[in-house]
């Protein structure tokens, strides 16, 4: 009996056969996007080549809205690693960046990738590194160039292999909602269900390492915080107080978990000791306080609080105890999370006209851009390098993800097939 | 299996008076999903029905029905009654209790009072503007604001469970004001009547 009961929750918690395809498509690009050519790779080995490396960096850095990649059937020639390139072809063609590379089967379920990036008008490799994987792996070294490219060309590290966490809900052939949460790559594809429930699951959050995700599960009737290992499905109950467990979000040494309680007898900030179990009370306030965010040197909270009469967002100083309010701007400010640099602070918005959107803070000057034009914006999270946002949203009545840059200027719709809400969506950090 | 056809038949008309008496007081949640109210009358399918109908309680209790059999109405069963109400509703972002509904909350303090192993949860909730883990809080702040009333005005706080659903359980899906009104609330689930 009880093993069966084992393998029922195996069933349920670990990667099971993707079933919501996921498409990004981007709804807003820069308008001075840089012209760069991915030449197909090489491929030497027996038959098609497991996996057209070239076609998913391409699709990443077109899909940053920053680049245009040049269409195939436009290259005049396409060059490998190791033979000579013909830069006036390129530079015809107005192209100043030029990515090449090769794919060899050395058997055994073995590859070795490699790539090059030139500089097509000074004639000159900027970089160059060759990967020996399984082709299980392939993917994730294609996003691998991808980020090389990216920071070579922008000066920024580039997040495309790094993954995304969020919900799906869906109506089940009775008619009740069924609940997923799921996995995917940064680029969407991926997509897999690692927990599934007929009862609410929110707040997905990520440890430092990425290996972890803590979310909320109303699997037994009310919100309880869980800890869930990725790789192996295991899951471990954290919090199970009476009244509100929620809002679990992971310290950056990945020691501590910030949570909201409501035990002592309404919401408030609590941290989690991970490994002794022990609480320290953060907040205290007959006001709600809930939906604490890390700064990431760790010594500061940024929270929601309606003490001030509406809900803001509000930092906690760890040295000193000391508590700032953050946000003036608009009639509420809800769900804060710090930018990677700790520079800014991503929130939702409230304006007179009743619209929730996304907006940034910049921490230093307290100047605060909206940067959306939906109206019911929830769940922001930064990418890891801090150049874009993840977030949910509704349109036309249906519940999506959507991701804009930092300054606003690049929007991306993801699009889940069949029917369904996507919600609570949280970028992972970096994987290594 | 025939009482078993009684219950459906009775609980059925109940179902549906209760449907017609209050102006949406009665989402289709609460019959679905909290306490299916458990019906301890025995009554014939028909009269069952009829004396829900018109009877309203005082003449039921102790009343002789065709065939000898006593026909008494739950009090928290009784059509129309403040009892019957279960919803209560709520001003957006607020979880101040509304003088309207005020007389709903005392009436169930006051049969709380009056049962003292009747059990109840005041399942809150908001509609889905704002951040989830906000409307968690928000959700568990109004079931807690109607707990201190019922406990005011009599209720014995054990008998009284709190659950916050926040945005997560909308009793009308829709994305305008006329759904979220509906949304904004607290539910009273009898566990123990």
């Amino acid at each position: 009996m009880s093993r069966v009961l084992v393998a029922l929750l195996f069933l349920c918690t670990l990667a099971a056969p993707a079933q919501a395809a996921l498409t990004i498509e981007i709804t807003r690009g820069v308008e001075a996007a840089m012209p760069i050519a991915v030449v197909p790779f090489a491929w030497e080995g027996p038959g098609a080549p497991p996996l057209d490396v070239a076609a998913v960096v391409e699709a990443d850095l077109e899909r940053s809205g920053q680049f245009a990649p040049l269409p195939r059937e436009d290259m005049l020639s396409r060059p490998s690693p190791g033979k000579p390139v013909q830069f006036r072809d390129w530079r015809l063609l107005g192209i100043p960046h030029l990515v090449i590379g090769r794919v060899v089967a050395l058997g055994g379920d073995r590859y070795a990738v490699e790539f090059q990036l030139f500089d097509v008008f000074r004639a000159k490799a900027l970089r160059g590194l060759r990967y020996t994987v399984p082709a299980a792996r392939l993917r994730s070294v294609a996003h691998r160039i991808s980020d090389q490219v990216y920071e070579a060309l922008t000066g920024i590290r580039g997040a495309f292999d790094t993954r995304i966490v969020y919900v799906v809900r869906k109506t089940g052939p009775d008619g009740k909602p069924r609940y997923t949460l799921e996995l995917a790559d940064a680029d969407a594809a991926n997509a897999r269900p690692i927990l599934r429930s007929r009862e609410p699951i929110l707040s997905p959050a990520w440890s430092p390492d990425a290996r972890r995700l803590a979310y909320v599960s109303f699997e037994r009737k009310r919100p309880e915080i869980f800890i869930q290992e990725i790789a192996t499905g295991r899951r471990e109950r954290i919090a199970s107080f009476k009244g509100l467990n929620g809002a679990p979000a992971f310290s950056p040494d990945g020691k501590r978990l910030a949570m909201v309680l409501s035990k002592d007898g309404n919401a408030e900030i609590y941290v989690m000791d991970l490994a002794t179990r022990k609480l320290t009370r953060i907040t205290r306030h007959w006001a709600i306080d809930t939906e604490p965010a890390w700064a990431p040197d760790g010594a500061s909270l940024a929270f929601v609080s309606e003490r001030g009469g509406s809900p803001q967002v509000y930092r906690y100083y760890f040295a000193d105890g000391r508590i700032e309010r953050l946000t003036f701007d608009g009639k509420q400010n809800l769900r804060p999370h710090f930018s990677p640099d700790g520079r800014l602070l991503t929130c939702i918005n409230l304006d007179d006209q009743g619209r929730y959107r996304v907006a940034v803070l910049e921490l230093e000057t307290g100047i605060m851009r909206v940067l959306t034009d939906t109206k019911l914006d929830e769940s922001p999270s930064f990418a890891p390098n801090g150049s874009m946002i993840i977030y949910a949203t509704e349109i036309r009545g249906r519940g999506v993800l959507a991701a804009v840059s930092v300054d606003g200027r690049v929007q991306q719709k993801f699009q889940v097939e069949g029917e369904g809400d996507v919600r609570e969506p949280s970028w992972s950090p970096f994987l290594d | 299996m025939a009482k078993r056809w009684q219950i459906v038949v009775v609980l059925a008309a109940g179902v549906l008076l209760t449907a017609c008496a209050g102006k949406g007081t009665k989402p289709e949640e609460e019959a679905g999903g909290g306490t299916a109210p458990a019906v301890e009358q025995r009554a014939l399918p028909g009269e069952g029905a009829t004396a829900t109908g018109t009877g309203l309680g005082t003449g039921a209790e102790g009343e002789a029905l065709g065939g000898g059999q006593v026909q008494e109405v739950h009090p928290l069963d009784q059509p129309g009654s403040l009892l019957a109400k279960r919803v209560i509703y709520f001003d957006f972002d607020s979880a101040q209790v509304k003088e309207e509904y005020r007389p709903v909350v005392e009436a169930h303090a006051k049969y709380l009072a009056s049962h003292p192993s009747a059990h109840v949860v005041l399942e809150g909730h908001a509609d889905e503007r704002g951040t989830r883990e906000y409307n968690m809080a928000l959700g568990e702040r109004r079931a807690n604001a109607v707990k201190k009333l019922m406990v005011l005005m009599g209720a014995d706080p054990n008998q009284i469970d709190v659950v916050s659903y926040g945005e997560e359980r909308p009793a009308v899906l829709g994305h305008d004001e006329s759904a979220w009104s509906k949304n904004r609330r607290v539910e009273i689930v009898y566990k123990r009547r």
